[in-house]
């Protein structure tokens, strides 16, 4: 019964996703059929996430080969939110794009693209073998592939063309990397490896490969200086495949990164230290410059991807059980608040026809709800109190703090200023402004079926609220996660015993 | 025989990178076909390269005799085989659809998505 608790997240899309590749292309069909199945998921993910929070981690060996020899899937509480969370995201997506993507796109399997890309993002999640871990970020990759390039326009294909070879390179690098991790260690099974890399003679092959897998991963995370793809090519698809990208791709990289290093690296960290906080700030740093210096709202909310991803790798970088709690809670904030926004830009290209701040205006007076939508996830991003932003940043802060990382806490504190920046200038210009001269004729988008965008919008608002309001919950649940990673010998004696705790 | 497959793999991302620095989309396609031709081969050798030593088990036998050849990195190379394959046929798609859509093949020509 919990086998299969842990494997619907992963069969719902996978299910889905055959049966709107073989089924009616018929525009009704493959909409019903997207927004039921990520619902679906939803419901297990979330069922999944009480179970392993209740019942400790979750272990299924595929096939029924005992670990380290069989393939293992592991839910633990990290992996269990992430999914829940990413579910959230793809349900709440999936509605919206009822309202943007057109019937032509439908037809060019959209929909069974989109399933897939859930697939391979909850497998990455929830796998417990390096090499399968490859496995599901290829699945994931050429599904988001695909999505990029599908409308087939000239931006779509340049911005595609640089986000795919800079993936595959990162992608030739995690291989090579797990190529020589079984060299010297004979495994590639997460618990495995660990237990037999704290033995292991050899600790120079086992540095190469550690920062080469850093290296793929910060590339698939965007950290500094690996993120040029994604302010190049995240702007240029519907605001549908932005929103989902930036909610979840990037931040599998950074789950990547966590759960190797708590995991496998541990005892290789304290030489990862200095880089990764390193790496951390100046993402930081340079991502909320190159927003600063931009003018359109998805090319500036792309750059803002990158520098919240800075947070993130701080709170690995402290490396203490509060800053990884801290991170697990910007991660989760960071989705719902970063996807909505995105998903906002949408609806203001639909109402004004584009989404550059110099053409647009006046939407405070012509759409004041949206407003106050875009006004709750742009002050979470920033960290104003008492949204879910503040509690993220307040916990990296203070972890920072009490490790005595000075430097980083004081970038930190200056790059939420300058996010804060960046959210009054989208404000400013999109919603107080007066419409300027020359702007596109009003709702020149088309505003057919605006409701379905609406709501998907309005609910991740609401989750951003009730994240901020009961913080306190939710980052309990962070410093359960945080523990459970950094006593890594539950996930490993429950994964190699074969068995689950029941 | 054994010494030449490191040189080999070294070979390949060497001159897989120099394909990607250079400016032509053809030679970005390259660049990542070598690259990955590259792992491949990596992931090949890191079980350890034994000649005429099959992983078979003798008709009157319970395991292989050894030493015998690992066969995990081969089922590993050959899914990566596989996907590389695949993405290798959309890359060249993609690529060919970005040369009509820009009417170029110089790099240059592709920057309009990043400032």
């Amino acid at each position: 019964m919990s086998g299969l608790l842990l494997l619907l997240p992963l069969l719902l899309p996978l299910a889905g996703t055959i049966v709107l590749l073989a089924g009616s292309l018929s525009v009704g069909f493959q909409r019903v059929g997207a927004v039921v199945c990520s619902g679906l998921t939803l419901v297990a993910s979330l069922v999944l996430l009480v179970a392993v929070d209740r019942a400790g981690i979750l272990v299924v060996q595929l096939g029924s080969w005992e670990a380290p020899f069989g393939i293992s899937l592991v839910a633990d509480r990290l992996s269990a939110v992430m999914v829940a969370f990413s579910a959230l995201l793809g349900a709440a997506v999936a509605v919206f794009s009822l309202g943007e993507i057109s019937r032509r796109r439908i037809q060019r399997f959209f929909y069974p693209l989109y399933l897939l890309l859930l697939f391979g993002v909850n497998g990455a999640f929830l796998t417990g073998d390096l090499f399968n871990l490859y496995v599901w970020f290829e699945v994931m990759l050429i599904a988001s592939f695909v999505l990029t390039a599908l409308g087939g326009a000239r931006a779509e294909l340049e911005g595609g063309l640089k986000y795919v070879i800079l993936n595959l390179f990162s992608s030739a690098l995690f291989l090579s990397a797990a190529g020589i991790l079984y060299g010297v260690l004979g495994t590639l099974n997460l618990a495995d490896l660990a237990v037999r890399l704290e033995a292991s003679p050899d600790p120079g092959w086992l540095q190469a490969a550690s920062l080469l897998i850093l290296v793929a991963f910060g590339l698939k995370a965007a950290v500094f200086p690996l993120f040029f793809w994604l302010p190049a090519s995240y702007h240029t698809p519907p605001s549908t495949v932005s929103a989902i990208f930036a909610g979840l791709l990037t931040k599998v990289g950074v789950y990547a990164l966590i759960r190797v290093y708590t995991l496998v690296f541990e005892p290789l960290f304290p030489q990862a230290q200095g880089l990764l906080l390193a790496i951390a700030v100046l993402t930081m740093i340079t991502g909320v410059l190159g927003a600063a210096a931009h003018f359109e709202m998805r090319r500036i909310l792309s750059f803002h991807i990158v520098s919240q991803i800075g947070y993130m790798v701080l709170g690995l970088a402290f490396f203490t059980p509060l800053a990884l709690a801290a991170a697990i809670f910007y991660i989760i904030h960071n989705m719902v608040a970063k996807t909505n926004l995105l998903l906002i830009s949408g609806i203001v290209i639909r109402l004004q026809g584009t989404a550059d701040l110099a053409r647009v205006g006046g939407l405070y007076r012509s759409a004041p709800w949206l407003a106050v939508l875009f006004f709750l996830p742009a002050f979470s991003l920033a960290g104003i109190p008492p949204l879910s932003g503040f509690w993220a940043k307040l916990g990296v802060v203070r972890a920072g703090l009490e490790g005595g990382w000075w430097f980083a806490v004081a970038a930190a504190l200056v790059v939420g200023i300058l996010t804060l920046y960046s959210m009054t200038k989208i404000w400013a210009e999109a919603f107080w402004k007066p419409r300027p001269e020359g702007a596109l004729p009003l709702m020149a988008g088309g505003v057919g079926r605006l409701g379905w965008m609406v709501v998907p919008v309005a609910t991740l608002s609401v989750c951003t609220v009730a994240l901020g309001v009961f913080g306190e919950f939710l980052f309990a649940f962070s410093e359960r996660a945080a523990d459970q990673l950094l006593s890594p010998q539950e996930y490993i004696s429950t994964v190699l015993a074969g068995r689950g705790k029941e | 025989m054994g010494f030449l497959v490191p040189i080999l793999i070294g070979v390949l991302f060497a001159a897989g990178v120099y394909c990607l620095m250079r400016r032509s989309i053809m030679k970005l396609v390259i660049g990542v076909m070598l690259i990955s031709q590259g792992a491949n081969l990596l992931v090949f050798a890191s079980g350890g390269l034994l000649a005429g030593s099959p992983p078979l088990v003798p008709a009157d036998g319970q395991e292989p005799v050894a030493p015998f050849g690992d066969p995990l990195p081969q089922a590993m190379v050959l899914t990566a085989i596989v996907i590389s394959f695949g993405l290798t046929a959309f890359v060249l798609t993609l690529v060919h659809e970005a040369h009509e859509a820009v009417g170029d093949d110089d790099t240059d020509a592709f920057r309009s998505t990043d400032t």
